[in-house]
């Protein structure tokens, strides 16, 4: 099928803030796995109440790569914290070195 | 329809234990998983694994697959021959692990569809697809004027009869000005269609940038390197300097040395209400002294400008 309208996204930027229910219909999981990931420190929203936490792009990213790997990879929630950390990272470096 | 390999796939020997098969395909799925790999085809081959696995994991499928025999080569044309299945539990076509996994025709038409999908086997219950995500590379140039882009994805759709197929989808894309690498572009409903009537999901558009030979982007700045003669750096000078948004001009101050930063504020990848600027750094290019008389030069400059470019080395 080919629809050539042009589509118009939404950016994730970095003034992209999302509160705990956006973030939870975006990455389709329920609150209490966002409470997990923020106890293990793989989130860290804005704000002191969870009426009031505000989540980042990177944040949702983190959320959904989480998923996928906790379904792919079988990978428990510290080793999916260790393998964000890494993978990030691993991005960074990559991205220095094609600077040079 | 073409045969598919699946002991190729994993990497392992037709007579591999179930242990080596599983250990196999826990190795690859790590190697070749879509958040880890950056080899571009690593999604292609990260759902070959699992499909390998889906059939080799299961020593009722695996025998089956085993009785084509083991001359068969990756992608040569295959049909499978009549009651196939039979003496098998699982029921040829029609049986699933029950995974909605976007599988080969090849499965499909040995081992059946998704029960969730299957013809005949549909279930009621509404599930929203599953989001999509795929890098896009554009050029920086797409970046800073804001662009549209065309990009043809893999798409599963379910036919009438609840058939799973796979189709090329094309899309145009609107890139708005300024977006910078890494950022993500949500296109909400334009994900996996979703069961049962339920939405379909959402394709997250990764940005990435193709190398260009000028320009390099950090975050919102673009850099370059600006050569520049040994006189313009010593007496000043000004200089055209290629942008993203065009020629401008650039004022070298005098006695400015080599691997000096010039900032061309607001000439990055900017919004409405984000600025990025142009870094230019400063590369002193030397002529070479190649006759009498510019070697001559040169003994006259060291003479008249004697300087110790390492008296800070101890």
């Amino acid at each position: 099928m080919t629809d050539m309208t042009p589509l118009t996204g939404t950016v994730l930027d970095e003034d992209m803030r999302c509160n705990l229910g956006d973030l939870c219909r975006l990455c389709g999981v329920p609150a209490d796995s966002i409470l997990e990931m923020i106890d293990e420190g793989m989130l860290c929203p804005q704000g002191n109440d969870p009426r009031e936490w505000r989540f980042t792009a990177l944040e949702v990213k983190r959320v959904q790569t989480t998923i996928r790997l906790q379904r792919d990879l079988r990978i428990n929630l510290p080793g999916c914290a260790l393998a964000l950390q890494l993978l990030e990272e691993l991005e960074e470096l990559r991205r220095l070195c094609r600077m040079r | 329809m073409e045969y598919r390999d699946y002991y190729e796939i994993l990497g392992v020997d037709r007579n591999a234990t179930q242990d080596a098969i599983k250990q196999a395909y826990r190795r690859l799925a790590r190697k070749y998983h879509p958040d880890v790999s950056k080899e571009a085809d690593a999604e292609k081959k990260f759902k070959d694994l699992g499909e390998a696995y889906e059939v080799l994991k299961d020593p009722e499928k695996r025998a089956a697959y085993d009785k084509f025999g083991k001359n068969w080569q990756n992608g040569q044309d295959f049909e499978p021959p009549p009651n196939w299945d039979a003496g098998f539990e699982f029921k040829g076509a029609g049986y699933t692990g029950g995974s909605d996994h976007d599988y080969s025709d090849f499965f499909e038409s040995l081992f059946g569809r998704s029960t969730t999908t299957g013809g005949g086997r549909r279930q009621t219950f509404r599930m929203k697809g599953e989001d999509q995500h795929a890098k896009i590379v554009i050029r920086l140039a797409d970046a800073y004027h804001g662009s549209r882009q065309n990009i043809t994805l893999s798409r599963a759709t379910v036919d009438e009869n609840g058939r799973v197929t796979t189709k090329p989808h094309n899309l145009q894309v609107t890139i708005p000005k300024g977006i910078i690498e890494g950022q993500r572009i949500r296109l909400e409903g334009q994900g996996m269609p979703g069961m049962g009537g339920a939405p379909a999901g959402d394709l997250y558009l990764e940005i990435a940038f193709a190398d260009d030979p000028i320009f390099h982007a950090e975050k919102r700045d673009i850099h370059m390197e600006l050569p520049i003669t040994p006189w313009e750096a010593a007496l000043g000078a000004t200089i055209t300097v290629p942008t993203l948004g065009g020629k401008v001009q650039l004022k070298i101050p005098p006695g400015s040395q080599g691997g000096k930063k010039l900032r061309l504020k607001g000439r990055g990848l900017s919004t409405a209400t984000k600025k990025g600027d142009q870094i230019v750094t400063l590369r002193i290019v030397v002529p070479e002294a190649k006759t009498d008389e510019q070697k001559k030069l040169y003994r006259k400059m060291a003479e008249i400008m004697p300087i110790n470019p390492r008296k800070n080395l101890g």
